[in-house]
């Protein structure tokens, strides 16, 4: 990619200090903009492939082994079996997962697993989910994935900076991290979920993309509420208008509760709308999911054969 | 298109919703519709086409009502009236219950024949038009079955004619039809000529449900149909939503038959923007309020006044979101905007725009380009346009917003009370302070806080000035489809006590001179005139001023510069009015003997006229921090508060009877809630009234709250009922009279109350005081107040 990297700006409360989100405007625009657009038959086939190679396909689970992560990155380079992208057209297409996303510690069995396939191996990192580890055991965690391998790192961020508003504090944090990080990519982890309103929402994402954040995400999957599409809107009208300010475009990642194809199909059209069509681009957006994948192929499958599908006819990851 | 193809674009494809269904209705009726009279279809003898506007193909034919359909549709009401409401609320409960199922259970035939017939995006008609419409009918089955216990003072007004519009035909027939039938009427709606099939499918439903005969009436034709409509002798009621041209030739129409009358009308609704706003929310507030519905909306928010600091950076977000609007045919559920209603509509925008362009406003509009093969406009924006343009003036119906910037919230608030409309305004600040500050110093009858467009049937909708009067929704609804029962025990001639024959010292004394009393001071005529006052034994009992139209002009422009009034809390009144009160109390001799000279009352009778007075002002002061609004349940997640709000300066016109009693009778109520008023007192008797100013000089009544006129009552009326700048005028008169009332104030479409030359008895409180005379000095504002952190 030839893209220009965020590298961030100087701290400035300015940009950010008068931000006010009203809520249920928001809502209101989330709430109907599934009427206004929709991709129907062929045009929905071809959203849901390029959704697949927008997803960071995840396991970040206690009982995660070597085994279940050679079988997840297996997935991640075959996502939808063969006799269906045949029947689209679109074999040849070279349709994969925009990454996979694993613990520090699977680091080196998924590199193994994914050979030179060349999908990106993403790497939670700096005491994920919580974040409840020291600073230096942070930037030393990001280094140290970053060496096994990772060339795309999500961090999680101190919610009591955000929850205190301490914005300066937040912004070295983050502006530290992303200079561990080195040349991998930076995902920024608000956890939403934590962050009491949408107006601080929109605040720690201005932080995080000051601070250098190649994207920004919304959750950990673990917070009891994690991806929604007004959180997202917040966080893209802040990304649109960090670009506008600078000319850069930063990244956005929705993750945790996007199970559903339709689901995926309303991310998509949110970016579309709201950002353009540069953001439908495993460089600009990737979902954060596990299970998604699966709906996606039962949907591909009714699409190619008119057939409502089964879960079982789809290899499992 | 390849699969590949589009993974490369990701761009949007057809999203087609089937109309195969709706096909199949239009087909089942051979394509062409009949009238719905006396619960059968009647076979019209001429028929006209209507269109789909999205195609420009003929969907069906629709009957045209002559005269005597009409005729036929108001007697089949008439007939229906007496066993729809002897049946009671209760049972006809369950037919609008039954009726809202209905509507639910083929909701999707609805929307699709809907957005066919308007032009509509199928979007709007299933998410927004249908599910309002079940609502309607689901909240006023509550109501009719309140209405026995709730509202038991209250009975049903009759035949109402009701004529709808095209913008949102099924949703404004069941904001006509529900309540109508909730309190018991019967009616005969006439669908606009362009959109009758929902209509014609809705007299399916209430086929259906059993609807007794008669009950429901639906007529189809063009502009001469709803003019036999309006004229019908047995027609007790209009209700309309149009245009304000066809509103106020309606209001001339019937002037003076007793028809009753609500108006709503148009609007060049106000959308005011402060620089703390939320404003990519506003972008999508302006999208809602302008290119909803095609801006084919009454309450379409068409006049951006956005704070000067921020106009830059608002105007380039409203570009950008305008390039990504999609218009199309209504059927696509991928678009935003869908077909005007008809080429003449079309061509009215295009001519308007063009208008804007020449007036030197600047005009832009996205880079792509509208479908060729229909009724399409492009979404327009016009920037820095001044207040005198005729875009900023003239309600334009179509996707085109106007926009000019402000300085401060007061100019704010000037610019957006510089209309003759008064529909709606919708108001974006995240500062709490600054909304409730502006929201009611706006004039309109429905403000939207950091939302627009959002309607509800627990929610009162209707105007203030042009925009017509009158509320649709929420239990002030209610009340345009009832009447009191009280008034069937009005008499046909005025109620007054006997003349005595005894001789009654006229003059003690120094001569006293009676004058006028404007903005606080007593004030010669401007004539230079007086008129001679002579009792019934015809005895000469003084001078009045004899009050001219320069006297009338000069006593609105005091009451208009009295701010205080209205400003002071209900708490605050009430201790002026106790005050008055007291003070009359004090000279009870004196008021009684000028009412035994100028009546020849006897002293028992003129002594019961004051201590009534008295005893009325009481009752006023008592409801002064009473008279609460509501917080009414609507279905989004609001606070949506119902605030009466004073009409503002109000003309009265007190009858010749009981001449200090009918002053006080009038003029209270309409102060208590902070009118100020300019009163023509009894032209027979006019001294009470004069008298009364010693009272208000000596309780604390600020300058200009009232302002008494004496003189020849005819003209003085007339001048009042036709300058611009009264708000609201009640007269107590003869049938004649209020005929010219309601006449000459269609133009500005004062808010009139006048009784048809019916006389109450003023000594009964049942009668002559109470909440009626304040709903009728109030105004309901409705306010929507979205929360949530």
């Amino acid at each position: 990619m030839t893209e220009i990297r965020n590298e961030g700006i100087p701290f400035d409360t300015k940009y950010f200090e008068n931000i006010n989100v009203n809520r249920s405007a928001v809502e209101r625009r989330t709430a109907s903009l599934g009427g206004r657009r929709t991709v129907k038959k062929e045009f929905q086939a071809a959203w849901l492939l390029k959704a697949i190679t927008c997803i960071d396909l995840t396991t970040l689970a206690g009982d995660d082994t070597a085994g279940n992560v050679e079988r997840l990155c297996a997935k991640a380079i075959s996502p939808v079996r063969k006799d269906l992208l045949e029947a689209m057209e679109m074999a040849d297409a070279n349709i994969t997962t925009g990454a996979v996303c694993v613990y520090h510690n699977m680091i080196a069995d998924a590199k193994r697993s994914l050979g030179n396939s060349g999908i990106p191996i993403a790497a939670v990192s700096t005491g994920f989910p919580a974040g409840k580890i020291s600073f230096e055991q942070k930037v030393e965690e990001i280094k140290k994935s970053v060496e096994a391998g990772a060339t795309e790192i999500d961090i999680v961020i101190s919610r009591e900076l955000v929850i205190n508003s301490k914005w300066e504090q937040l912004y070295e944090e983050v502006k530290a991290c992303r200079a561990a990080c080195g040349d991998a990519h930076m995902k920024t982890i608000l956890a939403t979920g934590e962050i009491p309103t949408y107006t601080k929402v929109a605040k720690a994402s201005w932080v995080s993309m000051m601070a250098g954040s190649d994207f920004i995400k919304t959750s950990t999957g673990k917070e009891v509420v994690n991806a929604t599409l007004p959180v997202s809107l917040v966080m893209i009208r802040a990304i649109r208008e960090y670009q506008e300010l600078t000319g850069i475009k930063v990244g956005y990642k929705p993750a945790g509760g996007i199970q559903k194809a339709k689901q995926a199909l309303d991310w998509l059209i949110l970016m579309k709308e709201e950002l353009g069509d540069e953001w439908l681009q495993p460089n600009l957006f990737r979902f954060g999911a596990s299970s998604l994948l699966g709906d996606i192929e039962r949907q591909l499958e009714h699409y190619v054969t008119g057939r409502y599908s089964a879960g079982y006819r789809h290899a499992m990851a | 298109m390849k699969v590949k193809e589009i993974f490369n674009t990701m761009a949007y494809g057809p999203a087609p919703e089937s109309t195969a269904q709706a096909n199949e209705f239009l087909d089942a009726h051979g394509r062409t519709f009949e009238l719905f009279i006396g619960g059968e279809w009647k076979k019209a003898e001429k028929h006209f086409e209507t269109i789909n506007p999205s195609s420009m193909q003929v969907l069906a034919n629709i009957a045209e009502a002559s005269e005597g359909d009409v005729n036929e549709a108001v007697t089949a009401a008439n007939k229906a009236l007496k066993d729809w409401v002897k049946i009671g609320g209760r049972a006809r409960a369950r037919y609008l219950y039954a009726i809202a199922r209905q509507i639910q259970k083929h909701s999707r035939l609805f929307a699709v024949l809907e957005a066919l017939d308007n032009g509509k995006p199928i979007r709007e008609t299933r998410d927004i038009d249908i599910p309002l419409v079940a609502r309607h009918f689901y909240h006023h089955a509550g109501w009719a079955q309140l209405m026995d216990t709730e509202l038991k003072d209250y009975k049903e007004i009759g035949v109402i004619g009701q004529i709808i519009p095209w913008n949102f035909p099924l949703l404004m027939l069941s904001w006509k039809i529900a309540p109508a039938l909730a309190m018991g009427n019967t009616v005969v709606l006439k669908p606009a000529e362009f959109t009758s099939l929902t209509a014609l499918l809705f007299a399916e439903i209430c086929q259906n449900v059993g609807l007794p005969k008669g009950v429901v009436n639906i007529i189809t034709g063009p502009g001469s149909t709803g003019a036999a409509l309006v004229n019908h002798k047995d027609v007790n009621k209009i209700a309309f939503t149009g245009s304000t041209e066809v509103g106020k030739i309606i209001r001339k129409a019937i002037a003076g038959t007793g028809k009753k009358v609500s108006l709503e009308l148009g609007g060049k609704s106000p959308f005011i923007v402060f620089e703390d706003a939320d404003l990519d929310s506003v972008v999508e507030g302006i999208v809602d309020a302008i290119w909803f519905n095609q801006g084919q909306v009454c309450c379409a928010g068409s006049r951006l006044l956005v704070q000067e600091s921020i106009q830059d950076k608002l105007y380039d977000k409203i570009k950008a979101r305008m390039e990504k609007l999609r218009v199309g045919d209504a059927m696509d559920k991928c678009i935003d905007i869908g077909a005007i209603v008809a080429p003449i509509q079309v061509k009215t925008i295009d001519e308007l725009v063009q208008k804007g362009i020449a007036e030197g406003n600047q005009m832009w509009q996205p880079s792509w380009e509208c479908p060729k093969d229909g009724c399409f406009c492009p979404p327009t924006l016009f920037t820095h346009v001044s207040p005198s343009s005729t875009i900023a003036q003239e309600e334009i119906f179509g996707p085109v917003l106007v926009a000019m910037s402000f300085r401060s919230h007061q100019e704010a608030i000037k610019l957006a009370n510089n209309t003759r409309y008064g529909l709606a305004c919708s108001i974006w600040t995240e500062n709490i302070n600054l909304a409730l500050d502006v929201a009611p110093k706006v004039k309109s009858g429905t403000v939207w806080i950091n939302s627009t467009n959002v309607f509800d049937a627990g929610s009162g909708f209707g105007g203030y000035r042009e925009s017509g009067f009158g509320r649709e929704g929420g239990k002030e609804g209610l009340f345009e489809y009832m009447k009191p029962r009280i008034e069937e025990q009005f008499s046909e001639k005025p109620i007054k006590p006997a003349v005595q024959k005894t001789k009654i010292a006229i003059s003690e004394g120094i001569d006293r001179t009676a004058k006028m009393y404007i903005g606080g001071k007593q004030a010669r005529p401007d004539s230079g005139y007086s008129i001679i006052v002579k009792n019934p034994q015809g005895e000469v009992i003084g001078e009045a001023p004899e009050g001219s139209r320069k006297d009338i002009r000069n006593a609105v422009e005091a009451a208009h510069a009295n701010g205080k009034w209205a400003e002071m809390t209900g708490h605050a009144r009430a201790q002026v009015l106790y005050y008055i009160a007291e003070n009359l109390s004090a000279r009870k001799a004196e008021f009684s003997n000028r009412l035994m000279q100028m009546c020849c009352y006897s002293k028992a009778d003129a002594d019961a006229e004051v201590e009534k007075s008295i005893d009325r002002i009481y009752t006023y002061a008592a409801h002064a921090d009473k008279y609460d609004g509501q917080a009414h349940q609507t279905i989004q997640r609001n606070v949506t508060l119902a605030m009466p709000e004073p009409v503002g300066v109000m003309g009265i016109v007190c009858p010749e009877e009981a001449p200090l009693l009918t002053f006080i009778s009038t003029v209270i109520p309409a102060i208590t809630l902070g009118n100020s008023v300019i009163v023509i007192p009894s032209e027979t008797a006019p001294f009470s009234a004069t008298d009364f100013y010693q009272i208000l000089d000596t309780s604390d009544v600020p300058g200009g709250t009232v302002n008494i006129i004496t003189g020849p009552k005819e003209t003085l009326t007339k001048e009042l009922a036709k300058h611009y700048d009264v708000d609201g005028l009640w007269y107590f008169g003869s049938k004649e009279g209020s005929k010219d009332i309601e006449s000459l104030s269609a133009e500005n479409m004062k808010r009139t109350w006048v009784n048809y030359g019916k006389y109450r008895d003023w000594m009964n409180n049942e009668q002559s005081e109470g909440t009626e005379f304040l709903r009728h000095a109030s105004e309901i504002k409705n306010i929507w107040i979205p929360y949530g952190a």
